[in-house]
């Protein structure tokens, strides 16, 4: 404890300037290397996302015949598709559509999960034991099975992909946040909260909850980078989203396999872009459960 | 004299290697065929089905009345007929049955189960599918007035009657069999093909062996077949690669083959056809923009055929542009004609400014919203979806790809739950009564789903179909074309298919014909040695 004190003293020290976010993050990375490094690609794939409209090459649903299945080159620096779309401008859109559908499902896989998991264990009893059941059998189905049962009874399409890997996140968020949620139940504030006499509403949403936000979050990194693979290997069966849309998964369907020989930068160049952004979120999920278990804090 | 003698030398040398490379190319019999088939059959029934993953398996246990010849499609030989007449009135076809045509269980053929399989084709009993009632309209009865003759009396001439008679879906029947238990082909199997049934496991496999007793002589050359079930195109694929399976008999794309040649070379050999078969975008005509013409004629102004004939060709197995009729048959619209409809022209820029034009003067605002619904099946499907799109936001329009699965697919089609949507169409044979029915009043057509009704398009198709003078029939073919493809534009071909079948160079035998349901029983198909 002492030497993380003492390496926090030197960074504030020695940036003694710098403003409070940055130092955080330069102690982080300081103490975390490897999350630092899932941190650069997860921001690296938000800038993408974000300013995509900017940096693209091209467009990249619009197609070019005359460039069909060209490989690397100066003018599209990974090499266009069966369609003649620019490979490059599609990655940089997938990961808007990798993005959007990974942050929604795992924030509201996560919310609901939290939400569900916390009022299950303040109300505790028979409410308490249907409510794990019912996790229970969530549980049991694995992820990517239960998602496409999800979809092959909703039909494909972006909301209900979302939906589709929400459903799953939800149960194991719910479980973990319980069992934090179990200790609080019984901690002085929440039996103050009780005894004066508040609605359950506000004792599970403004003491509860507010105290599972460490769980919670490290459940939102870890589900994130999931919900990605999951996007991609539902669209990579053809029940994610559709063509023209570009999305990772979608780009290593159908196609890539066919011109494997041909064509390897089809499959290879979103096959590099899955597994960084899943090894990212990984990294910065297990560094950021890290730093924020008391347990397992360094030093 | 010395020269003399170097000549017969010569010529003897000429016999020898013409007779070795004769005998090489003699068929041989023996060995077991495997082939790879893309899906497993919905049922055993091909009165009621109407899916290659069907036909594939089971058309070696049956016979035809008559059938195509697979070398001079679309020749028409017998198969169990031996020959037929037709009246001076055209209104009755009498054919004489082969005698000592035997089913499978020893039983001999004769004009009652011929009777008797056209009776639950055109007049099934209540509870029956039959998938090809409607295009027998046409027929009032048939009788059998002795062991070995068959009559079929029309109502009126008709100029597809004969063709329809050779369809691969007509399957011989035992009458016996369908006296009991009309339905019992749907989950049985009891021909009088070349081979008999050996054994099915669904999701598997399928078997058949040599039918002893076929009526052929000398067929079939193979002691068997193994029919072999593989969904995914990829490991279909890496089973012919592999030899797993010698042929594959739906086809495969251009990228496929490139790989294979690549990869096997002469031990590949390749076969291509045209294809009767096409992409077809659906309009739902009684959905707002689309009950306007202007607006589905800027739809189908907006797609460049010829450019993605160029383009998808190499990607997937569509190719040819063609209208109502497969390009390169008998019935096909010239192409200097062909340019001339909606959509088909040459120059690209116009038609688009055209569309706009026409968008405009509809009241689409630019950048006008709506669904494609399309077939979650890769080949051809995804392509000709992502096509179209990219072709209609060339006019301003935001089309939003939405696949499904099989099932929901049909369901919304047939229920014009669609804005717009790709669609297909498939037949055993070029034949305007076949392809034009999609394109009568939806109330008349089963497989019309663009949802409009119109009283000229069904008078051409009734005047086309009695037309016995082909001159006559084609002008009412082409008139049915410029109505639907350009005046009024309610539904468009995008293009039509093209068959490759890149197959294990031993088997022979097998020629290629314009459609994957003909030439299915492998009666004449023979494996060469290693």
């Amino acid at each position: 404890m002492a030497e993380a004190v003492g390496t926090a003293a030197d960074v504030k020290g020695a940036k003694g300037s710098l403003p409070g976010w940055l130092e955080i993050s330069l102690r982080f990375a300081q103490q975390r290397p490897l999350g630092a490094a899932g941190a650069v690609i997860v921001l690296g794939m938000a800038l993408a996302a974000l300013l995509a409209d900017i940096i693209a090459p091209g467009d990249p649903q619009v197609s070019n015949y005359a460039l069909m299945l060209r490989p690397p080159s100066a003018e599209h620096w990974l090499g266009t598709d069966s369609f003649g779309r620019d490979i490059l401008s599609r990655i940089i859109y997938g990961s808007r559509t990798a993005l959007l559908i990974g942050f929604t499902s795992a924030f509201f896989g996560a919310t609901l999960g939290a939400v569900i998991g916390v009022a299950s264990a303040y109300f505790g009893g028979r409410v308490d034991l249907m409510v794990q059941r019912f996790m229970d059998i969530l549980l049991s189905f694995p992820l990517i099975i239960l998602a496409l049962a999800v979809v092959a009874i909703l039909g494909t399409g972006t909301m209900n992909v979302i939906l589709a890997i929400t459903i799953p996140m939800i149960p194991r968020c719910a479980l973990v946040t319980r069992a934090s949620a179990l200790a609080i139940r019984e901690t002085p504030y929440v039996t103050a909260a009780r005894a004066m006499g508040f609605s359950h509403t506000r004792i599970i949403f403004r003491h509860m909850l507010p105290n599972v936000m460490a769980p919670y979050l490290i459940l939102v990194t870890a589900f994130l980078g999931q919900a990605i693979l999951l996007e991609a290997s539902l669209s990579f069966l053809g029940l994610g989203v559709a063509e023209p849309t570009a999305a990772w998964g979608l780009m290593l369907r159908g196609a890539a396999v066919e011109f494997a020989e041909r064509a390897p930068w089809m499959a290879i160049f979103p096959g590099v872009a899955i597994s960084a952004a899943v090894f990212g979120f990984n990294l910065f999920g297990d560094s950021l459960r890290d730093a924020l278990d008391p347990k397992l804090r360094m030093g | 004299m010395k020269l003399r003698r170097v000549s017969v030398c010569m010529i003897a040398l000429a016999s020898i290697v013409i007779t070795v490379a004769m005998a090489a190319e003699q068929p041989k019999a023996g060995g077991t065929l495997i082939f790879a088939v893309g899906e497993t059959p919905p049922s055993f029934d091909g009165h009621r089905e109407t899916t290659f993953a069907m036909l594939h398996p089971l058309a070696p246990h049956y016979s035809t009345l008559l059938r195509f010849d697979a070398d001079k499609y679309p020749k028409i030989e017998g198969d169990v007929a031996e020959s037929w007449t037709v009246s001076r009135d055209g209104l009755t076809y009498t054919f004489k049955i082969r005698k000592g045509v035997k089913f499978h269980d020893g039983s001999l053929l004769t004009a009652r189960d011929v009777k008797a399989t056209y009776d639950k084709i055109i007049f099934p009993p209540e509870g029956v599918a039959s998938a090809r009632k409607a295009y027998f309209a046409m027929v009032e009865k048939m009788e059998a007035p002795d062991e070995s003759t068959v009559v079929f009396r029309l109502k009126w001439p008709s100029a597809s009657f004969i063709r329809q008679v050779a369809s691969p879906w007509n399957f011989i029947y035992k009458a016996d069999i369908l006296a009991k238990d009309p339905r019992w082909y749907e989950k049985n199997v009891m021909g009088t093909g070349p081979f008999t049934f050996v054994e099915y496991v669904p999701g598997s496999h399928w078997v058949g062996k040599k039918n002893p007793d076929y009526f052929v002589k000398g067929r079939p050359y193979l002691d068997g077949y193994r029919a072999i079930f593989i969904r995914d195109t990829a490991p279909r694929v890496a089973a012919v690669r592999a030899g797993q399976a010698l042929i594959e008999f739906r086809g495969f794309n251009p990228a496929v083959r490139d790989d294979l040649v690549r990869a096997l070379g002469d031990k590949i050999r390749v076969q291509e056809s045209p294809w009767i078969c096409n992409m077809t975008v659906a309009i739902n005509n009684e959905k707002k923009p689309f009950d306007d013409v202007r607006v589905r004629k800027a739809l189908t102004l907006a797609i460049d055929r010829w450019e993605g004939s160029k383009a998808l060709s190499q990607i997937s197995i569509m190719k040819p542009v063609g209208g109502l009729m497969r390009p390169g048959s008998e019935f096909a619209t010239p192409e200097a004609e062909l340019t001339k409809l909606a959509g088909f022209g040459k120059d690209p820029e116009a038609a688009r400014k055209e569309a706009r034009r026409l968008l405009k003067e509809a009241g689409v605002p630019e950048g006008f919203a709506f669904t494609l619904k399309n077939r979650n099946v890769k080949e051809p499907y995804e392509a000709v979806g992502v096509y179209v799109i990219d072709q209609w936001r060339k006019v301003g329009l935001n089309v939003t790809h939405l696949p499904q699965e099989g099932g929901p697919y049909f369901a919304d089609l047939r229920a014009g739950n669609y804005e717009t949507s790709i669609d297909f169409n498939c037949d055993f044979m070029d034949e305007p009564d076949y392809q034009l029915i999609k394109f009568i009043s939806s109330d008349k057509s089963p497989i019309n789903y663009a949802r409009y009704k119109d009283a000229v398009l069904d008078e051409l198709y009734e005047k086309q179909s009695r037309a016995t003078d082909p001159k006559e029939r084609l002008k009412h073919i082409r008139q049915t074309e410029k109505r639907v493809l350009d005046e009024q534009a309610y539904t468009f071909h995008v293009l039509w298919w093209y068959r490759i079948i890149p197959h294990w160079a031993r088997v022979k035998g097998w020629p290629i014909t314009p459609s994957h349901y003909l030439n299915q029983d492998l009666r004449d198909v023979w494996l060469a040695a290693e």
